[in-house]
């Protein structure tokens, strides 16, 4: 079925620098042409920048390695806070979203009012812009002052998160399920497994190998939108990166929240390309073999 | 108490440098200011004759836009800023037809490049820190700040700042309040942050915060009109060592900002500040100290 390990094509971290030309001569040189075209770009723009005559005011505002010293420990503060809640919603919305998906793929007419509440929910919920879900359950919800209902605006924006992904995410679900074959659910069913145990056993595994991608391009999407609680007054890195802008009017802070979050979401996309890469040439050979 | 590292001798030689000239200048209406003229036509203006005031959108009362017509409409000449900017373009030399308006956000006022705004008024606190990118004229208001709450609170009560130091607190992020809560009050959880005082509100009635740390002109108009039912619990003693000034913002360099000086020395001195800071920011009623 595979190929031996060895003669397994890896994949590869980056993309392909050398284009898809097979001899190493002509490899070479064209690899010569892409760095040399790179470099030359690259060039080019920081000339265009930095001769600008705004540069030095800029430079002072936005890069200014002092206020980068001043700013990064209180940004880094806050920036623990976006990675623990990306983390506990993210966790929160692959089993949310699961579950809203198999109801949602539930054959049969019993099953209609379950079915039609997760569409009603789904639809409603992706038609709302997420800031405001955020503001109303923030705000709105723990003014109600509903006994053993928390009021800590952490919870809710996280809640308000893990609502909305969830119905997005659900739908990446769904079509994972309905990638699958038809012919597997009724093998399932003519095992004698019920319609929740094919989907349990069955279908899910299956889909969600196909989605995985999917998921984790929402993941690295979640990693970026957690900032959104801070209009609940929540200290996460962009509020704080935001406080220093208001008393100093020096940028550089906004410049350090931008590397915390490009440190953790540029490893999880060249994640997903490496799996997505290495999942398309398994399943070549699993074709050919 | 690093950001309110204020040089009050600087303040108080250039008012003094302010008074001998404008004895020196006296002939003519706005004086010069640094060599400069400042009579009309020389005035470093972004549209020729006009003179073009960014403010907040929305503008609140007092600073701007007072009365049940006049939200939002700081051409209604009200509220202290709006009575302020009318004042200053009066005596600069403008009608009140060559003021104009413009909106902007809390961000894009300090953003390096051009403006096309002469000044910027928004209860901008001259910090030093700031002034290193921008420019702000001379102080126009000396504020305090205040506690506001609900009259059931815990905290309604505080008479010192031990008394704040379990209080939740909330402030609205581009104030100097926050800087106060955290260097001055230093409670014990720290205070959130919102974007606008209005959102403080929202936190405030869903119990999230105890309080909202606000200048007082404002805590005045809070407490009427935004948040019902609560009530100024009290104001801070002022440190007399670093007071929390209002200026009006300018693009770093921009020459206006010496003739705008001149003005508002004279404004100063000859009591029209003290007057527009009597009619629109000050109550009848003695709010309680809490002292230090």
């Amino acid at each position: 079925m595979t190929l031996p390990p060895d003669q397994t094509p890896r994949p590869r971290l980056w993309p392909d620098l050398k284009g898809s030309l097979g001899q190493s001569e002509e490899g070479a040189r064209s690899a010569l042409i892409a760095a040399a075209s790179t470099l030359i770009l690259i060039a080019l723009v920081l000339w265009w920048v930095l001769t600008s005559e705004a540069w030095p005011a800029v430079q002072k505002q936005f890069f200014n390695p002092e206020h980068f010293r001043a700013a990064w420990p209180e940004v880094v503060r806050g920036f623990w806070l976006n990675v623990r809640m990306f983390l506990v919603a993210e966790v929160l919305i692959l089993g949310f979203a699961l579950l809203l998906a198999m109801i949602r793929s539930l054959r049969g007419p019993a099953f209609l009012p379950l079915r039609a509440l997760v569409v009603v929910f789904i639809d409603l919920i992706r038609g709302l812009p997420i800031i405001l879900l955020i503001l109303l359950l923030g705000f709105g919800i723990p003014a109600l002052q509903l006994p053993g209902v928390p009021n800590s605006p952490l919870f809710w924006g996280v809640a308000a998160l893990v609502i909305s992904y969830s119905a997005y995410t659900a739908e990446v679900y769904r079509a994972g399920i309905e990638s699958v074959h038809e012919s597997q659910r009724m093998s399932g069913r003519s095992l004698g497994l019920t319609q929740v145990q094919s989907l349990r056993y069955v279908l899910v595994p299956q889909a969600i190998r196909n989605v995985v991608p999917a998921l984790l391009n929402g993941f690295v999407s979640l990693q970026k939108d957690v900032a959104l609680v801070f209009i609940l007054g929540i200290r996460e890195a962009v509020r704080a990166a935001q406080i220093y802008n208001a008393r100093t009017f020096n940028y550089t802070g906004y410049v350090v929240a931008a590397v915390l979050f490009l440190l953790v979401s540029v490893p999880v996309a060249r994640f997903t390309d490496w799996y997505t890469e290495r999942d398309r040439r398994r399943k070549q050979a699993m074709g050919s073999g | 108490m690093f950001f309110y590292r204020r040089n009050s001798s600087r303040f108080i030689a250039a008012l003094a440098a302010m008074a001998l000239l404008v004895a020196a200048c006296s002939s003519d209406d706005a004086g010069s200011a640094g060599g400069e003229s400042c009579e009309f036509g020389d005035l470093n203006l972004t549209t020729a004759d006009t003179l073009t005031v960014a403010t907040g959108e929305p503008v609140f009362p007092p600073w701007m836009g007072v009365g049940d017509d006049n939200f939002d409409v700081p051409e209604s000449k009200t509220g202290f800023e709006g009575a302020l900017v009318y004042e200053l373009a009066a005596i600069l030399g403008f009608s009140d037809e060559q003021v104009v308006f413009v909106r902007t956000g809390f961000d894009e006022a300090i953003a390096p490049g051009s403006k096309d705004w002469d000044f910027n008024i928004q209860q901008y606190s001259i910090t030093d820190d700031r002034e290193e990118v921008v420019d702000f004229s001379l102080p126009y208001y000396v504020t305090s700040q205040s506690l506001v709450t609900y009259p059931d609170s815990p905290f309604a009560d505080a008479s010192t700042i031990d008394d704040l130091k379990d209080a939740k607190l909330g402030v609205a992020i581009g104030t100097t309040s926050l800087d106060f809560v955290e260097d001055v009050i230093q409670p014990n959880t720290e205070p959130s942050v919102y974007d606008e005082n209005v959102d403080v509100e929202a936190a405030m009635n869903a119990g999230q915060i105890d309080g909202l740390v606000v200048d007082l002109p404002t805590a005045y108009f809070v407490t009427a009109v935004q948040v019902e039912g609560s009530i100024i619990a009290g104001q801070f003693e002022a440190d007399a060592a670093a007071p929390d000034e209002y200026g009006l913002l300018f693009a770093d360099g921009n020459s206006l900002v010496s003739c705008v000086d001149v003005v508002l020395g004279q404004m100063r001195d000859d009591g029209t500040l003290q007057s527009l800071e009597d009619e629109w920011l000050t109550q009848d009623g003695a709010v309680p100290i809490i002292s230090g």
